[in-house]
This record gives structure tokens, C-alpha cells and sequence, in this order.
């Protein structure tokens, strides 16, 4: 593994395989009575998060804890930032009190990358504006491992068609996601109106060898899961669709598509949802929805890749 | 490559324990784990992987054929818990995998292949306060090399071998190398001269 995770890009398959492994065994960490490992002891991680989040945010600080690291949270609202300081002062500034890790979340794309080259500090990226958010496409993956596995043993994603539906050209989440799922011989289509399929992604498509489409009723039978996204109206300037109603009926998952997924098909969703646009009740709350598992796996496996950038010789 | 139906026949060196010595050790081992405990109340066997894990599943199929009981086996990693995490590349932890009855007020006997510096038995100790709090730890192994760093003994021992630090103690089993053998060898690397450190 590199230095930093700013990309999917970074990873190997191989890569994956040990941070999935890993994962599994800081998942049992968190069914015990002391949720505790020494491993990154007397290592300092900072968040430093100059976009809202809720899961990301805690998620991270909640694995360096539990890895015995320092960790401090720094919000953009409430820093300097705020009294007009630039980036790359803030992160000099922070850099220069020690930090082993940066743990970066921002609103412009390529931030952590820029970031990166700026610090000693090994950087993950959070997400970066409308890029990448690698480790949540771990997660996802994993989650999808562990429900495709058998107990705790994760099973293979080779093969499975993972469909992604939803605002794909405002998702870092939905990018990440399509390297590391079909990294793992995963087959995928994403799936969203034509205005809000990102401009160029034909040849994207073809390279890296998954499907688009603008027909969910058309690609939904064919699903071994779902993956929702986010409506994201906070970076929508202008209408991409009509009313949101119609975002409904042609790319929500609804209660009618529910019935057409089946019982036994996963579905998940980053958070936070949007109820009623993208995903309905009825099927966020379904026995088949991976949502709260994934928020689980998102801790082990945010601990997974912290202890592989920090605890060996020569980090940070 | 040679075809893998080969009989394995493992690192070169002097053989200290063959297969049937090593039979013979674990065996008595079981029934030493037997005798301290007096009976199988309440044991709990917790490998160290790689090697203990499977040490311990045969020491627990002794303890079955004498005492006609099942006794909890499990494995303890200790990668997360090492004081050397730092002078390696950071390595992927193995499965840990506790029995259900959990270790709280039983007698777990960590099993492990060879006892060097004793810095992974330390480091399984630490491991097991945050599972839970065992009534007694106990500490059974299929070689003791010597040359503690730290006070830590072993209650069980299939065979003490004086060795000199610069020598290589390497440990097969058929579970994890498809041979049974303890061999002894100078080490090409006096640096990393064990089988401990080196796991």
C-alpha cells in the first residue's frame, strides 16, 4: 500500500484482500467489553473536515480511538478557516504540531491529493468535492462481502452485478465505488437520468468495462444489489430534474421496485438519505437493507486502513 | 515448481523433534494440562497462530480421547498487541476466534509452538485482559529455545532445546506445512535469528 489513500486508483485487488481481512478481525472488536487495540498507541490522527458529516466524521475518529490513537477533530466551521486563513497554512499549521495522519474531507476536488504533497503526515481522503471518497467504497464492498459471505467469512463480489442508481455526476462516492467494485471482478452498471450522468463517463465506461443506463425498471431484475445514491441538492445549481416527484418515480427506489428486487437482493445507501426521493421507507428499512451494516463495517473498516498506513516501520 | 503431491520435506537443518516425538510430546502435554487442572472443568485452549492454532486442536483431540469430553479450542493473534509493530511493515492480523463460552473465570491455556524471547506471550497476555478475565493462565508449548527477554516461563514443554541465538529453531506441522518436524539451523540472517520474530 501507498503512503496515502487518496484514490480507489491506489488499491490492488490484493490490497483490498488484506484490508478486507484485517477489517474482519477489527469487526470483532466491536462486539467486545473493552473496545480497545494498542496498535497505533502514542500516533495522533487529525479530521480535518471542512464539509458537514456525520457518519464519516465519527466513524474515523471512532477507529483511531479504538486503535488507541489520538484523534482530534477540526470542522471547517469554527477554524480558521472561517477567519479566512488558506488551506495550505491550516495544514502546515497542523502539520507542524506532529500529526501522523490527516484524515481529509473538503469541498474541492483533488484537495487531498494537494494536501498530500504539502505534509509529512500520511493523508486519507474523506472525499474530495465530487471526486472520490475511497474508503467508503471499502466499506460498501465489504459490507456487500460479508452479506455475499458466510457467518464472518467474507465472500467473493466476482461476478455479482452491483447496480448504482441515483445522482452520479455530483458522487464521489459512486466513482470510488465503481473502481474498487470492479477492481474486485465485480459486474456493475450505474444508472441515472441523462442530466445527471456525468459528462465524458462513455469512455470512462469502456475502459474500465462496466454498463450505463437510463432505465432502472430495465436493469433492476437482473440486480444481485443495490446501491442508492444520495440525491446531493447542496451541489445542485439549477434543475437537473423537473420536480422531485418525477426523480421518484424514474429512479427511486419505491415500494413497486421493491416488490421487483425480491427479498433477497441487498440494498445499501452511503447516508445520509434523502426518505421518499431516492429511497422509500418500506425499502430502507427492509430485513434486506445492508444500511446500518454498512455504517458498522465503516468503522472496522476505516480501523483497517489506519492501521495499515500508520503501524508499520517507516510511516508517517 | 515441483508437483505438490511431493512428500514436503521441510527446511533443511538438524532434526531435534520428529513426528512421532512430537506425537509423543503433545501427548504428554495433555495429560499434564489434565493433571494441573485436575480434569477438563473449566480449560480453555487458545492457540497462537499460525502454529499454535493447530497444536492446540490436536492437544484438545488428546484431551477428547482420554477424558471422552470437547473442550473449547480457540486462536488468540497477537499481531495488534506487539512491541515491534513499528520495526516491521505493518502486517494483516490473523482470525482470533474465542469460543463462545468466552475465557471469563475458565483456565486458558495459551499454546503456542516455540518460547523464545517471550514478547508474544506477553503480548497474548495483553490481548486476553481486553477479551475478558480468565481465573488462571496457563502456558504450554511444543519448544522452549531459552533466551527470555522478560519474565515469563512456560508451564508445559514438549522439549527444552539449548540453542544459541545466532541458530534458527523452525517448527512444521502438518496443518499449515504438510510435514511434523522441529529442525535446527544456523540462520543466514544473524539478525533475524527466529522463527518468533520472523512469523
Amino acid at each position: 500500500m501507498n503512503k496515502h489513500l487518496l484514490s480507489s486508483e491506489d488499491l490492488t485487488a490484493d490490497d483490498i484482500a488484506t484490508l478486507f481481512a484485517t477489517a474482519a478481525e477489527m469487526h470483532d472488536v466491536q462486539r467486545r467489553e473493552v473496545k480497545k487495540l494498542p496498535a497505533l498507541r502514542g500516533r495522533t490522527i487529525i479530521n480535518l473536515f471542512f464539509e458537514d458529516s456525520t457518519r464519516t466524521r465519527s466513524s474515523f475518529e471512532i477507529a483511531g480511538k479504538w486503535l488507541s490513537a489520538d484523534t482530534i477533530n477540526i470542522t471547517g466551521k469554527g477554524s480558521s478557516a472561517s477567519k479566512g486563513e488558506s488551506l495550505r497554512d491550516t495544514v502546515l499549521t497542523i502539520a507542524s504540531m506532529g500529526v501522523d495522519a490527516v484524515v481529509m474531507r473538503h469541498g474541492a476536488s483533488g484537495a487531498a491529493q494537494q494536501v498530500s504533497q504539502w505534509v509529512d503526515a500520511a493523508v486519507v481522503n474523506a472525499g474530495d468535492g465530487t471526486h472520490e471518497h475511497p474508503t467508503q467504497a471499502l466499506l460498501d464492498a465489504y459490507a456487500l462481502s460479508r452479506h455475499f459471505g458466510d457467518g464472518g467469512r467474507l465472500g467473493s463480489l466476482e461476478g455479482r452485478h452491483v447496480v448504482l442508481v441515483g445522482d452520479l455526476t455530483h458522487s464521489r462516492v459512486f466513482r470510488s465505488n465503481v473502481i474498487t467494485l470492479t477492481r474486485l471482478g465485480a459486474q456493475v452498471t450505474v444508472v441515472a437520468p441523462p442530466t445527471l450522468m456525468p459528462a465524458g463517463i462513455a469512455s470512462w465506461s469502456s475502459s474500465a468495462g462496466f454498463a450505463t443506463s437510463y432505465d432502472l425498471d430495465e436493469v433492476l431484475p437482473k440486480a444481485d444489489a443495490v446501491m442508492m445514491l444520495r440525491v446531493q441538492k447542496e451541489r445542485m445549481s439549477g434543475g437537473f430534474f423537473p420536480t422531485s416527484r418525477e426523480y421518484t418515480v424514474g429512479y427511486g427506489l419505491t415500494r413497486d421496485r421493491l416488490r421487483v428486487l425480491g427479498p433477497e437482493v441487498p440494498i445499501c445507501h452511503p447516508g445520509p438519505m434523502n426518505r421518499g426521493l431516492e429511497i422509500a421507507a418500506d425499502a430502507a428499512d427492509a430485513a434486506q437493507s445492508l444500511i446500518l451494516e454498512q455504517v458498522s463495517a465503516g468503522v472496522a473498516v476505516r480501523m483497517s486502513v489506519l492501521y495499515h498506513l500508520l503501524a508499520g516501520e517507516g510511516t508517517a | 515448481m515441483p508437483a505438490t503431491t511431493e512428500p514436503a520435506v521441510g527446511p533443511p537443518g538438524r532434526t531435534v523433534l520428529d513426528a512421532r516425538d512430537i506425537a509423543r510430546a503433545l501427548t504428554r502435554i495433555s495429560h499434564e494440562i489434565l493433571e494441573r487442572n485436575k480434569g477438563h472443568e473449566g480449560l480453555v485452549l487458545l492457540g497462537v497462530p499460525t502454529r499454535g492454532v493447530g497444536l492446540a486442536q490436536r492437544i484438545a483431540a488428546r484431551i477428547a480421547e482420554t477424558e471422552g469430553v470437547t473442550i473449547p479450542v480457540g486462536a488468540l493473534d497477537i499481531t495488534l498487541y506487539r512491541d515491534d509493530l513499528r520495526r516491521h511493515p505493518a502486517r494483516a492480523p490473523q482470525p482470533t476466534a474465542i469460543p463462545a463460552g468466552g475465557i471469563d473465570q475458565k483456565t486458558v491455556v495459551l499454546v503456542d509452538d516455540v518460547l523464545y524471547s517471550g514478547r508474544t506471550v506477553r503480548a497474548a497476555l495483553d490481548a486476553l485482559a481486553d477479551i475478558g478475565r480468565p481465573a488462571v493462565v496457563r502456558l504450554a508449548v511444543l519448544v522452549d529455545r531459552g533466551h527470555r527477554e522478560l519474565p515469563i516461563r512456560a508451564d508445559h514443554v514438549g522439549k527444552n532445546l539449548p540453542s544459541a541465538r545466532s541458530e534458527r529453531v523452525m517448527v512444521r506441522l502438518e496443518e499449515t506445512d504438510g510435514l511434523d518436524v522441529v529442525r535446527i539451523a544456523d540462520s543466514p540472517d544473524a539478525a533475524r535469528p527466529t522463527e518468533e520474530v520472523a512469523r
